[in-house]
């Protein structure tokens, strides 16, 4: 018997919210880590990316398909769940609630930087340490990318979490327990990356 | 030491109707000592006078066993749901609140239809299908220290608290809920059950299987016979991430 399609939309949407999406973020991140070492090394970097090889190939199977089904199945999620911290306020309920939250924020803030970067470059514009120093010259437009950075790292730190949990990896409350401290690390670590960078800029 | 109290208060949302519009009314009723819910729903039964004196319908709600095993009598009481037969009125801050649990259809004031949990025990397959046509014989042994740990996943009683508490069982789900994952758990552990652990798995992952979970957590939290929920659906997950793979690559078991 074939598997239904709610089974497999959401053990797909947990699964490309890791891979490849968790990874190209990571590595995004690391990218972007060049910016402590000045706008030489960055350029270097995103230079080196922007040269991979079947470039396009790699931004649609790796980024934009995965992204556009992890987005759009995950709103139809956050909106079918009726909250309710504030009866049962307990700390996964309250990651639960929180990541229904971040996911929102994630979709406006990847909406914007793909459209103020990527789809800037496909019009002719040059992304390099210049551009990103001139968005983030904007007071707000820093805020914004504090907390879309910040967002997007909680999503994927807790989201490793619950894909621990949903393919069946952490059972016992004891795994599950020492996994919320790794994610919880992760979400940390990378959101030092995450910030060093982006204060790089200015 | 309670004795000095009186009388009771509490506030109970009401309902006529499945249809009809819910509201509010409040009764005081006198004290005795050891009361638990039911037995100050009896007393209203007895005397259906609200606390402004008008005389009303009796309080409407449902229970059985009166020993928190049958699980008919689950309530919001003071915004948690609990079984009403084990809500000790000395234990609770007062005034009380009695309010139908929010997930299932009201029937009529307290009571509410929890069909959907007994539909979802009837998608996973949640039983052990033993009758033929002769005499099977003894079923395989169960090893004691599983039978030990099988017993506490048998404690469900389907009262409906853990779907209450989950924020991804609702009118815009189907989810079937943590009661159901769990006894495809019971069912499939057990060594006879475990003959038809593939139909139990398959129905975990129909439309409003497991999948659904949203890892809040709230059920193992709220379960009132502390069932290990949470490590069910964990080890259901692993259970159906397995069988999607068997399914998928081909196994002969």
């Amino acid at each position: 018997m074939a598997a239904s399609r709610d089974f497999v939309s959401r053990k797909l949407h947990s699964l490309l919210g890791v891979i490849p999406l968790g990874l190209y973020v990571t590595q995004h991140l690391t990218v972007n880590y060049f910016a402590t070492r000045g706008p030489e090394a960055f350029n270097d970097a995103a230079h080196f990316m922007e040269s991979l090889p079947y470039r396009y190939l790699l931004e649609i199977f790796v980024i934009f398909l995965p992204l556009l089904f992890h987005a759009i199945y995950g709103v139809y999620i956050a909106f079918q769940s009726k909250n309710n911290v504030s009866r049962y306020g307990y700390l996964r309920n309250w990651m639960f609630y929180l990541q229904r939250i971040s996911g929102v924020i994630v979709l406006i803030f990847v909406t914007w930087h793909v459209w103020q970067t990527r789809l800037q470059a496909a019009m002719g514009a040059e992304v390099n340490f210049q551009m990103m120093a001139d968005i983030l010259s904007n007071p707000a437009m820093m805020i914004f990318y504090i907390v879309g950075v910040l967002g997007t790292v909680f999503h994927f730190a807790n989201g490793l979490w619950s894909f621990f949990v949903s393919w069946g990896f952490t059972v016992t409350p004891k795994s599950q327990r020492a996994m919320t401290y790794v994610t919880m690390i992760i979400f940390v670590a990378l959101s030092v990356v995450g910030m060093r960078a982006l204060f790089a800029f200015v | 030491m309670m004795s000095e109290k009186k009388t009771v208060t509490l506030k109970i949302k009401r309902q006529d109707g499945p249809e009809s519009a819910p509201y509010e009314e409040t009764f005081t009723i006198p004290y005795r000592q050891n009361m638990n819910v039911i037995s100050a729903l009896m007393e209203i039964r007895r005397n259906p006078v609200n606390a402004k004196g008008e005389k009303t319908t009796p309080v409407i709600w449902e229970m059985g066993c009166l020993e928190e095993v049958c699980g008919a009598c689950s309530m919001v009481i003071n915004g948690k749901p609990r079984q009403s037969c084990t809500a000790l009125l000395d234990q609770l801050e007062q005034p009380i609140s009695l309010a139908p649990m929010t997930t299932f259809p009201v029937v009529r004031d307290l009571a509410v239809d929890r069909s959907r949990m007994f539909d979802a025990l009837k998608k996973v397959k949640a039983w052990i299908p033993i009758d033929g046509t002769y005499d099977l014989g003894p079923g395989p042994r169960m090893p004691e220290n599983k039978r030990q740990w099988a017993y506490e996943l048998s404690k469900c009683m389907t009262c409906g608290v853990c779907l209450e508490s989950c924020p991804n069982v609702n009118s815009r789900s189907e989810f079937i809920g943590p009661a159901a994952v769990s006894q495809v758990r019971l069912f499939n552990a057990h060594p006879t059950g475990a003959m038809n652990k593939e139909e139990r798995l398959e129905g975990l992952m129909g439309d409003g299987g497991l999948a659904n979970c949203g890892n809040s957590q709230n059920c193992v939290q709220s379960c009132p016979k502390g069932i290990p929920l949470t490590t069910s659906i964990a080890a259901m997950n692993r259970a159906t991430s397995l069988q999607t793979f068997k399914n998928f690559f081909g196994s002969d078991h």
